[in-house]
């Protein structure tokens, strides 16, 4: 019996607790090194930005004059451009993303669950630039010549809204960038809303149905109250992920400085504005303001990022108060 | 045992990583960064370089702005930018700058029933339309223009381009010369504040648009609606002719140019002289540094862009770049043995060390 933990030589123990104690600081060096790069990045977009935070001040926040030639930059457009944008997305992505997320867990029949899951993650792996081009020459004239007339007819003098959908309809805009970029973050809530649909107890579904619920009811009485909290995240998952959208936007949203109340015309986005000069900035104060710009989209992020922590935060409590 | 693995994985990774500096090392490479405009021909020409002399060079098409930065920090053994620095610039840094090849800005239309180079413009006609203030086809300065066109009663759908280019930069140049308002409202840059239309992404995004859209017109370069086989329209000389772009046309107006009076080659090529010039073209230039601390890198760089200028006209001419004429490469070539110097001011380069 030479097996008892007491017989292992102290050599093997001294090896295994210096092991040990290597794993934890290759964790710790590790999760130190995030903090340290999101620092260094910070900073670095602050001495990048800085010429232009203190030639514009916060004007640069809500003045929509964008000037290379002049060097009079304000970025309220591209913030206006990014901000919309992402809504329009999102008022498309959450609909679909939760239908696909409901039918593939409660309604689809056992052997087409995979092969749909699988497609729409597949579209997750669709290079950017993919749907870009595609926007530019497939979407962009259906849209022109089908949908915009429609929503102008029916839409365009409508109270309150009907700005919104006038406008020349050239299939570059606001609103086709928005639906692209909608497009796009559906696989990532619908996988998201998926996998936290699943982990509702089956015992409790199966009770409701037993009760005589329909599927709606399962889905809106048991299913969401149950997931709430992670399907909230994969919605502001998706947020984050249209809010940096690059190539996408750029091909088609029209990339003008021009501000236009209507969802038709061309706009910009903050990180379109940055793909496409960039690279051909030569005066400092157009450079410092391009990466002011960085740091704007950096704080929008990490302010919707917050605002999501503290909903799922407010809803955790909520339902702790519940039960 | 656990922890003979991780030695030896270290072992082999450190090896690994000590022979692919070793290799990089062993070649000796020419670096270069900067505009993007011309980087088809200047990877052409590495690669027949390469295959004639055994000398590799790496262009990175970073953009203007990231070649003269680059340039500047001195990572790169030249810059290439499209937008010429100033005389004052170029002392202030100890920079040399020359022209290396040419390319032109070609106005495009989409209009029905209107064949390529049919339409007729005047420059100030076309700041106006970029300027907003002439926005329907058949305004009456256009028709006085095109008696024979028959112009649709189309609006004017006015394209330009969205990221920040070399083109922008010459057709801007361009419509600031011809047109005060434009050049007070506008100005002339790499990227510019356009007071109408959509900014389509790189030329392929212009054409996209002038394509898409009913009534556009847009600005590409030359090579591009060549090979597009885009409907251009043909444009009002200096002298008063009107012009079709092609590279005799180019040619022209880069030999109408006073190139010896310029200090260093800051030249721009819109609206020259000559009855045949196009008026929309523009050089790519190429910065190096006067005083050379590593002379025969510097050498070898210079050796390259002598052979572009003697053998590459072949290779430049089939990418539709237009190759500069005679008269500016002994200029530049001049420039090059009375200013570029070692650290002892020796000459760096001549055609006797080309030769070797």
């Amino acid at each position: 019996m030479k097996n008892t933990r007491s017989e292992i030589p102290d050599s093997v123990l001294q090896r295994q607790r210096l092991l040990d104690r290597v794993f934890q600081g290759a964790t710790t060096v590790s999760a130190i090194l995030v903090l340290l790069i999101l620092g260094g990045i910070i900073i670095s977009l602050f001495v990048g930005g800085w010429q232009a935070i203190t030639t514009f001040g916060a004007k640069f926040l809500y003045t929509n004059e964008w000037n290379p030639v002049t060097e009079r930059f304000g970025a309220l457009v591209p913030i206006y451009g990014t901000l919309v944008s992402s809504i329009i997305a999102l008022i498309i992505a959450v609909p679909i993303s939760f239908g696909i997320a409901v039918f593939l867990t409660e309604v689809a029949p056992q052997r087409l669950r995979r092969p749909i899951g699988t497609a729409v993650e597949l579209l997750a792996a669709v290079p950017s630039i993919i749907y870009g081009m595609w926007g530019l020459f497939v979407f962009a004239p259906v849209m022109s010549t089908y949908v915009q007339p429609w929503l102008q007819e029916h839409f365009g003098n409508l109270w309150l809204v009907g700005h919104l959908f006038q406008g020349t309809m050239m299939g570059i805009g606001m609103l086709p960038a928005g639906i692209i970029l909608g497009i796009m973050i559906i696989p990532f809530i619908c996988a998201i809303m998926r996998d936290v649909f699943l982990t509702t107890p089956k015992f409790l579904k199966e009770s409701a149905y037993a009760l005589g619920a329909t599927h709606w009811e399962v889905v809106w009485n048991v299913v969401l109250p149950y997931t709430r909290v992670g399907a909230v995240g994969g919605v502001f998952l998706g947020l984050g992920r249209a809010l940096g959208e690059t190539m996408a936007i750029t091909f088609v949203i029209g990339n003008t400085h021009r501000f236009s109340a209507s969802l038709f015309e061309p706009g910009n986005t903050i990180s379109s504005t940055l793909a496409n000069e960039f690279t051909e900035a030569v005066g400092d104060l157009h450079t410092s303001a391009l990466i002011e710009l960085g740091l704007v989209l950096f704080m929008i992020t990490f302010v919707v990022l917050a605002v999501a922590k503290f909903l799922l935060f407010s809803l955790e409590s909520r339902d702790g108060t519940k039960t | 045992m656990l922890n003979k693995r991780l030695k030896t994985t270290f072992v082999a990774g450190v090896a690994a990583l000590g022979l692919l500096a070793g290799l990089a090392h062993a070649a000796v490479t020419l670096n270069g960064a900067g505009a993007t405009f011309p980087y088809p021909i200047y990877a052409k020409w590495a690669e027949a370089y390469k295959a004639s002399s055994g000398m590799s060079l790496n262009y990175q098409s970073i953009g203007s702005g990231g070649g003269i930065k680059q340039i500047k920090a001195k990572t790169v053994d030249f810059g290439a930018s499209d937008k010429p620095l100033s005389a004052d610039e170029l002392n202030d840094a100890g920079l040399l700058q020359f022209p290396m090849v040419m390319g032109g800005v070609v106005p495009v239309v989409n209009l029905e029933g209107v064949k390529p180079g049919e339409l007729k413009l005047t420059g100030p006609i076309l700041a106006d339309i970029y300027l907003g203030k002439i926005t329907e086809w058949n305004d009456a300065a256009i028709a006085k223009l095109n008696p024979g066109v028959k112009l649709p009663k189309d609006k004017i759908s006015v394209v330009s381009r969205a990221d920040g280019s070399g083109t922008t930069y010459i057709f801007t140049h361009y419509l600031s010369k011809v047109s005060p308002e434009f050049k007070e409202k506008i100005g002339n840059n790499t990227s510019v504040s356009w007071p109408a239309g959509v900014g389509g992404k790189g030329n392929e995004g212009v054409a996209s648009y002038v394509e898409r859209l009913k009534g556009a017109i847009g600005y590409v370069e030359y090579a591009y609606a060549l090979q597009n086989k885009m409907t251009f329209a043909q444009m009002q000389n200096q002298a008063g002719k009107f012009v079709k772009p092609e590279t005799t046309s180019f040619q022209a107006a880069a030999a109408n140019a006073d190139w010896a009076k310029t200090p260093g080659f800051a030249l721009m090529l819109t609206d020259q002289a000559g009855e045949k010039s196009w008026p929309i073209t523009g050089a790519t230039f190429i910065l190096v540094y006067k005083n050379q601390e590593k002379p025969e890198t510097a050498r070898e760089v210079l050796n390259f862009f002598a052979w572009a200028y003697d053998k590459g006209d072949k290779l430049a001419t089939e990418l539709d770049y237009v190759p500069m004429p005679d008269s500016v490469v002994k200029l530049v070539k001049d420039t090059w043995k009375k200013e570029i110097k070692d650290t002892g001011g020796k000459a760096v380069w001549t055609e006797a060390t080309a030769q070797k």
